[in-house]
This record gives C-alpha cells, sequence and structure tokens, in this order.
C-alpha cells in the first residue's frame, strides 16, 4: 500500500460536496489482478477515501458496487474498528467510476479479500492522528491517550474528548507514515468479525433506496429498444406508423449495432429504440413495432442441437489440457471397476431482480450517467470510446444495484442509452423488459462432460478423466474462441482438491452462438456438478460412503507451495465436510423416500462443504434442508456471510431445479418468470449455516462459493432416495418439480 | 384527463391513460419511486401494492382501477407495516433489497387478514414474491418475529 495523505481543500470539496469539513484521508492500494479485460491505470492518485467531519460525522467513500452483498457495510467495518468509532456516526457514500479508485470491478468475490488490510490502515491511521491532537490538547504523551467509542480518554485521569471537537486539531497534524500505524489485534476487534446491520437497511426497508430504475432527471425521457431475437442480427426494414401512434411515445428510431474492438468492451446490440414520456408508452410502442429483421449465421442454433454435438464432441479424445498427472490409460487397463458418466448444464440466466437499465445524458463534449454497474470504470472507457469523449468528460454515477450476479459487470445498456440520449439531445433512461432480459443477456454458457474413473480393489480410486466442453467467456472479446481457455478451467477443473495418481483432463471444442458471460461462481457451476456427481457414482461403484471417498481423495494434510496469498490447505476443506456432514447427521438412518446427498468445492479461496436432504414422494421432490459448511478465512461481517450463503442455496436450487435458456433458430425460448423459474417460498428448505471462524486467515471470498455445491448435493440425494441418478440438468426436465 | 389518486392517505392528481398499469403511474406520473418493476406480468410481486386494502400487483392492473380508491405503498405506514420493518431489520433481511418493498407489502396484507400466520399460510401468501437474492428464510421468520413483536407490545 502507498502512503496515507490528507487530500486539500478542492477536492475534497469535489469528493465529499461542498458542506464537507474536517479531515479526509486518502491513500492508493495497489490495484489487484485484473481479469483480461484491460482497465485503465491512472497514475498515483488516492484511490480509498475516508473524512471525518467535526460533528463526528465519519463518511466513507465506497469503491465497490453494492448489488446485496453487503459491501458497504464490510468495508466500513473495518475503518470503524481501527478507528474505534461508533458504529452509528457511520455513513457511507458511493464512489463514481474513476480509475483513480483502484480496481472497482466488483465481481470475484474479492472485494474484502482485496481492501480489508488498506481500510483497516486507513482507521488506524486517522486514529493515530486524532490521539495526537488530544495529547496535544492535554499536554501529554500520545501514550497516555487511548480512542474509545468516538472519544480519545486521558487514562491519567479519565478526561475524555469527542472526536469530532478534535478534527480541527487532527487536521494540523502530519499524516503519520506507514511504518509507525499499529493495527489492531485479532482479539481485539470490536466489529470485524462481528455481526454488523447493513448500512442501508433503513432505506431498503422503506423504498428509499435509489436503484438505477429509480434514478428521476427533469425533463429526462424513458426508452425501450427491440432487439433481434437472434444474437447479432440486423434491422433490415421496419414501419414505425403504429409505435408512434401509441400515446406517449416521442420518437421511433433504428439504433445500429456498436461492435467492441477485439478484447475489450461490451458494445451493444442495436435494433429498433422507442422514446417516449414513460416507461410504459415505451413499451407500448415496441410491441406495436413492425420490424422485419436479417437473422444471420446464428439463426441455425438450436440447443437440442448443439447437445448432442457436445456430446458426441465429448466422446472423442480432446485437446490435454496441461497439469495432469501419471497415466489414465494404464490405470483403466489395470482396473476391473471402471465408471464413465456424461454430465450437462444449460445455458442460465442471471435475472436480477432489477432488469438492466441505466440513465444517461448527453451533452456534447460531456456525458453523465446513472446506472447500476458492477463495473463503473469499463463503463467510463467504453462511453469515452464510442462516443469519442475524453474519459475525464464522462462521469459514471453508480446506484444501487437491484442484484447484479455478473449480469450487471457488462456495460451494454449503458451503452444503449447514451446513444439514445445523444440522438434525442436530452436525458433518457433504457429499460429493458423482462422478455429482454431473459433473451438477450449475456448466458452462462452451457456444458457438456465426460467422466471415466478407475477404482482398485480397495475402492481407491486410480484414474480420472474429465472431458469438458463449454463456450468461452473469452468469445465475447474475441470471436471465434472456441475453447475453455485457461482462467476458466481454474474453476474447478485444473484446481480441484483431489489427489488423483492418475488425472487427465482435455477440452473439446464449443463455438459460441449466444453472449456468454459470468454468473454468480462462472464456471465453478458445471465443474462442481461434474465432480461431485461422479465422485458419488464412483462411490456407490466402490460400496464406500460418499463422505469418506471425498476425504480420500483430498488425501493427507497438506498446504499448497507457491506464492499465492491463499494456499490451498487440505485441512480445512476436510473440516468443513467433516462439520457438516456432523451437522447433518451423515450416517443416521433416513425416513422412507428421504435421501442425503453430499458435495464439496473450492473456490474463490474459499471452502464450502453441503449436504442436501430430499424427499420423493408420488414423484414430487422436495428439498427438506440443507447444511452448509463455509471456511473463508477470516469473517468480516458474520451475520451477511450467512445471508450470503442462505442466498446462494436458494440460487443453487434454482439452478438445479428450474434454471435452463433454450434456443430455437437462434432465438430463446423462454420469456419472462413463467418459463424461466425461480425457487419460490413454497420450495424452501431449512437452511442451516455454519461458518468455520478462521481470525487470522486472511479474508476470501463469499458471494459465490455457496453456490457450486447445491445442484450436485441435490442430485446425490435424489439418487440416495431413489436410486436414480440425475446427469443433466435441470431437474424440472424429469418432471420431479 | 386528470384524474385523481390517493396514495398513502395524500391526493396526487395526475394526467394519465386509463389503461395505463398502476405500477407506471405510480412510479413514473406520481413520482414514488419504492415500488419496483420486475416482470411485469404478475409474476415476482416486485409491484405489490394494497388497493382498498387488498394485495394487488400493480403492473397488471390498469390505473382507472385504482381511481376513487386508496392507495398504499411502501412509503406509507401502518401498525401492521412498522412491526414487519421492526423485525426485518431485527433479522437483516435484505439482501440487495429491491424485491423488499414488495415482500413487505405482501406480508403486510398477510398480517392484515390473518393474525398468527403459520409457515404454511406464509409459504400460501407470500410464493407470489420473488428474491433472487434468496431471502426467503429470512422472510419467514421475521413475519413470525413481526407477530410475536406485536404480541408484546399489546
Ligand atoms: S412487476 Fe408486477 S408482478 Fe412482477
Ligand atoms: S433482496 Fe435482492 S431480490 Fe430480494
Amino acid at each position: 500500500m502507498s502512503k496515507i495523505q490528507q487530500i486539500n481543500r478542492r477536492d475534497f470539496v469535489k469528493l465529499f460536496g461542498l458542506a464537507s469539513s474536517g479531515i479526509v484521508l486518502g491513500c492508493n492500494i495497489s490495484s489487484d489482478k485484473k481479469g483480461f479485460i484491460p482497465q485503465t491505470e491512472g497514475a498515483f492518485i488516492p484511490n480509498l477515501f475516508v473524512q471525518i467531519q467535526k460533528d463526528g460525522k465519519i463518511i466513507l467513500l465506497a469503491s465497490r458496487s453494492e448489488m446485496g452483498q453487503g459491501i458497504r457495510t464490510s468495508l466500513a467495518s473495518a475503518i470503524a474498528d481501527e478507528l474505534e468509532a461508533d458504529w452509528n456516526y457511520i455513513t457511507v457514500k458511493q464512489a463514481v467510476g474513476d480509475a483513480k479508485y483502484g480496481n472497482q470491478n466488483t465481481d470475484g468475490s474479492r472485494s474484502v479479500r482485496t481492501l480489508l488490510l488498506p481500510m483497516r490502515k486507513m482507521g488506524a491511521t486517522v486514529k493515530a492522528m486524532l490521539l495526537s491532537a488530544a495529547a496535544k490538547k492535554w499536554e501529554v504523551a500520545t501514550t497516555v491517550c487511548k480512542a474509545e467509542n468516538h472519544y480519545v480518554i486521558n487514562t491519567n485521569n479519565n478526561d475524555k474528548v469527542f472526536f469530532g471537537d478534535l478534527v480541527d486539531e487532527a487536521s494540523k497534524i502530519p499524516v503519520p507514515a506507514e511504518e509507525t500505524i499499529q493495527l489492531k489485534k485479532v482479539e481485539d476487534f470490536k466489529y470485524i468479525g462481528k455481526t454488523l446491520k447493513s448500512v442501508d437497511l433503513k432505506d431498503f426497508i422503506h423504498g428509499t433506496a435509489t436503484y438505477g430504475i429509480d434514478i428521476r432527471i427533469p425533463n429526462m425521457k424513458f426508452a425501450a429498444i427491440a432487439r433481434c431475437p437472434v444474437t447479432f442480427g440486423t434491422v433490415k426494414k421496419f414501419t414505425k406508423n403504429k409505435a408512434v401512434k401509441v400515446t406517449g411515445v416521442a420518437g421511433v428510431f433504428e439504433l445500429p449495432r456498436l461492435i467492441p474492438p477485439t478484447g475489450k468492451f461490451f458494445g451493444m446490440l442495436g435494433g429498433i429504440a422507442v422514446v417516449a414520456d414513460n416507461t410504459w408508452a415505451a413499451f407500448q410502442g415496441k410491441k406495436a413495432l413492425d420490424i422485419e429483421w436479417n437473422y444471420g449465421d446464428n439463426y441455425s442454433f438450436d440447443t437440442e442441437k448443439f447437445k448432442e454435438k457436445l456430446t458426441k464432441r465429448i466422446a472423442k479424445k480432446g485437446k490435454l489440457v496441461p497439469g495432469g498427472s501419471g497415466n489414465v490409460n494404464t490405470a483403466f487397463k489395470n482396473s476391473k471397476n471402471i465408471v464413465e458418466a456424461t454430465y450437462h448444464v444449460p445455458f442460465l440466466l442471471h435475472a436480477p431482480m432489477e432488469v438492466p437499465n441505466a440513465t444517461a445524458w448527453f451533452q456534447g463534449d460531456s456525458i453523465e450517467v446513472w446506472a447500476p454497474v458492477q463495473d463503473p470504470q469499463t463503463a467510463r472507457a467504453e462511453i469515452a470510446h464510442f462516443f469519442d469523449v475524453k474519459l475525464e468528460n464522462v462521469i459514471v454515477n453508480v446506484t444501487f444495484l437491484g442484484g447484479g450476479f455478473g449480469r450487471k459487470s457488462k456495460s451494454d445498456f449503458v451503452i444503449e442509452a447514451v446513444a439514445i440520449s445523444k440522438k434525442i439531445n436530452a436525458p433518457v433512461q433504457v429499460v429493458w423488459t423482462r422478455e429482454d432480459d431473459v433473451q438477450h443477456s449475456f448466458y452462462h454458457a452451457t456444458s457438456a462432460q465426460y467422466l471415466k474413473g478407475s477404482i482398485d480393489e480397495n475402492g481407491k480410486v486410480t484414474g480420472w478423466l474429465q472431458r469438458v466442453g463449454f463456450p468461452s467467456i473469452v468469445s465475447s472479446f474475441k470471436p471465434l474462441s472456441d475453447y475453455a481457455s485457461g482462467f476458466e478451467l481454474g474453476m474447478g477443473f485444473t484446481n480441484t482438491p483431489y489427489k488423483i495418481t492418475n488425472f487427465r483432463l482435455e477440452s473439446v471444442k464449443a463455438e459460441a452462438n449466444l453472449r456468454i458471460g459470468w454468473m454468480r461462481s462462472v464456471v465453478n457451476i458445471q465443474s462442481g456438478f461434474g465432480n461431485n456427481c461422479f465422485i458419488d457414482e464412483l462411490a456407490f461403484s466402490a460400496q464406500k460412503d460418499p463422505v469418506e471417498m471425498h476425504l480420500d481423495l483430498i488425501g493427507k494434510d497438506q498446504i499448497s507451495k507457491g506464492k499465492s496469498k491463499h494456499p490451498y490447505n487440505s485441512k480445512r476443506m476436510k473440516d468443513v465436510l467433516k462439520n457438516t456432514a456432523r451437522k447433518a447427521g451423515w450416517g443416521k438412518k433416513m425416513p422412507e423416500n428421504h435421501g442425503l446427498g453430499v458435495a464439496i468445492h473450492y473456490s474463490f479461496y474459499s471452502y464450502v462443504a453441503t449436504i442436501v436432504e430430499v424427499s420423493v414422494k408420488n414423484e414430487r421432490l422436495k428439498i427438506e434442508n440443507i447444511w452448509t459448511t463455509i471456511d473463508c478465512g477470516l469473517a468480516l461481517n458474520k451475520d451477511n456471510i450467512i445471508n450470503q450463503l442462505e442466498g446462494a442455496a436458494i440460487f443453487g436450487m434454482s439452478i438445479a431445479l428450474y434454471g435452463k435458456i433454450s434456443v430455437k433458430e437462434g432465438a430463446v425460448a423462454q420469456h419472462n418468470f413463467y418459463d424461466y423459474r425461480m425457487t419460490r417460498m413454497k420450495d424452501i428448505p431449512n437452511i442451516h449455516v455454519d461458518i468455520i471462524d478462521k481470525m487470522h486467515e486472511a479474508p476470501t471470498g463469499v458471494g459465490e462459493p455457496g453456490v457450486p455445491v447445491m445442484a450436485p448435493a441435490i442430485c446425490n440425494a435424489i439418487f440416495n432416495a431413489t436410486g436414480k441418478r440425475v446427469r443433466s440438468l435441470p431437474i424440472s426436465d424429469l418432471g420431479l418439480v | 384527463m386528470e384524474k385523481s389518486l390517493s396514495i398513502n392517505g395524500k391526493s396526487y392528481t395526475v394526467k394519465v391513460q386509463e389503461e395505463m398499469p398502476l405500477l407506471w403511474a405510480i412510479r413514473d406520473v406520481v413520482g414514488l419511486t419504492g415500488t419496483k418493476f420486475g416482470c411485469g406480468v404478475s409474476q415476482c410481486g416486485a409491484c405489490s401494492v394494497l388497493v382498498d386494502g387488498l394485495l394487488t400487483k400493480s403492473c397488471v392492473i390498469p390505473v382507472s382501477f385504482a381511481f376513487g380508491k386508496e392507495i398504499f405503498t411502501i412509503e406509507g405506514t401502518s401498525a401492521n407495516l412498522e412491526f414487519l420493518r421492526k423485525a426485518w431489520n431485527d433479522g437483516n433481511v435484505p439482501q440487495c433489497g429491491y424485491c423488499q418493498s414488495g415482500q413487505l407489502i405482501a406480508a403486510t396484507s398477510l398480517l392484515d387478514s390473518i393474525k398468527k400466520p403459520t409457515d404454511e399460510d406464509i409459504k400460501t401468501a407470500m410464493s407470489g414474491n420473488i428474491c433472487r437474492c434468496g431471502t426467503y428464510t429470512r422472510i419467514r421468520k421475521a413475519i413470525h418475529k413481526a407477530v410475536a413483536l406485536k404480541n408484546e407490545s399489546r
């Protein structure tokens, strides 16, 4: 981390508004590893900010987007803890998209992982300055002073002074050097590792949180866009007569597709835009359009046929993925017990409750947008690129996100809003209908896997061959990227917790005919499904207990070597599994028609094990109980983590039970929540979450790691209850739900 | 056509087309944005409001249906809603928060009609509201808690 500095008056007014007073500290944290999307890097400019005002209020500028994961609260709690602040004085302000805030891309479950320490140091620095100010005031040594619950206390005589009353004096004190800053001992944490309510809770329960779709600007218009049902199809011709007659419709025009340069950005699909006085008129106008499309090459795409094609490809030898070991063929030759299975997961959709939307105001050489974006910097850079304005003249205001799950890290909907605002010369809000969201997303890729394993006479797995094919996310940035990339295979295929002497991974070709994107836990969804279902099959064939089988495959206690800040530790993997098994009463006798299934997964550096109890009666599946244990290192905000894991269980249930986007003649066949179904209150089990707290370990991912275990644990439980294997998702295809 | 809409006890004069769904009249014409859009086809409950006390998916009801009636939204307040809010707060229910306006309105309607709902009642009453973040178990718990808080307050 670079130096912490005081911010000059001009800059902090820009950041916190005119009424600002007090101390504002900024510091620069080294930006964490970027994905393959290049991001604009700033020169040294502080990127984390904390302000303490005369009235004692402490304001933190949150650099990451809030989409339900509680990040605004988590970051604030780290500062407040080191600062010995009273939680009630904390407010959080959202930062706009700017490289000066470091990497703001809110994905990969990494915000806490990368920001905890810098946040703590910020808090500790402010505290040190307040202590010095008080010491000066009382003319005592700093060591005599201590901070407690928003006061500095003179330990000699118990005099105390309120933080706010020290601000003037403290702002004159030079910022202490980083080396002199002392952080609290883990044992002394007051907020970190405890439970804090979301700083935004009050707004959420009063309907006063402003999401993207709630932005209102004087004289703004609303717009809807009709997009070609087939990905990348274009407008052949259209008639607007009926649409312009709809009351409230102000304009109808074509928006050409914006194709992003190779390797970065998302562009926009284009289509016919309908601008109106209100959202409903825009939707009605869109319905009244008559459009003939040029469907283009993707017209022939059909997910049923694609599934057959992938299944054929994985039946044959594929491209070897480096990192294997031993020789699977010898293992197979020497074994009398060979197990083979093929698994499928369909295309999946994020469907955040708030549809994609953005408000933009194009004003010639400057552009301002308000949008629910996970990655405001990419949105900003992309706007500058496509509309030829200087980056510094683009302002991206980040609103609350009504769910993101990866969908809102793509800025296509923001670009649409800017394009329309430019055309009509007025502020405009583009709102997607739910049907637009279902049919024009960046989908989680469909996948097929073939697995072959061998077992020796002691029930030990001796060989493991896995062939996988799924369209790559890279295809959205580089057309014709037909094989899974290394970073994708690194999510549960090349980094499994299992130690197998003879291991071989192959990848097969899988072309993309839809826009592919990342969705909560990404490739771990299919790797977790294939790995865990297959281990269950191996255990059955070896007549071994599935939990024992997992423990065997994880092997002896071992910490991986290498430079990683978060080395893999096999003991932690086993511990979460053992804990879950204990909590679930694994091994107990089950009521008739009930079954238990287990799955484990290691992702985003966190360890998760889940056991699911199902019942299947009269061909109806019911999920009765879910037990999940996570080890995510230091558990920053406990109840928030539990909430995330509960949510991940529900999200994973939706994938397992209902998740399926299918395509016919190039067009997505689903429309809305009636045919892209979600887990509802009527479906829910009891969910029991355990955290194995490692206060002395670095914090690791929380938002995503709970998802990949769900589908396989459910399917394994169905097998345990009924003797039937589910190898192809979703379960609703079997008529069980 | 100028008409008057009564929302949370306050009267608003609006110029709308009769067939505009109540949701958009509330959000885009009146300007109260606490009531949310999620699907537009009565599938998710994000747009839930009470019309003369009846739970209504405002995305599929024309605004004309509400003329002369009393509309209750998340911006409003009622005894049951306040107990629910307290319970939502205590149980740290929301994640992204987006569905919670609709969830709270649906739960208010439930408590308005059933004093002490069972899990089964909650299942029936709340299954029209989707929470993509998956806060259902907390919602269920919070509804029971709201009932407990209400009884304590007597
Ligand atoms: S928006 Fe009305 S039910 Fe979904
Ligand atoms: S809290 Fe996000 S959809 Fe319910």
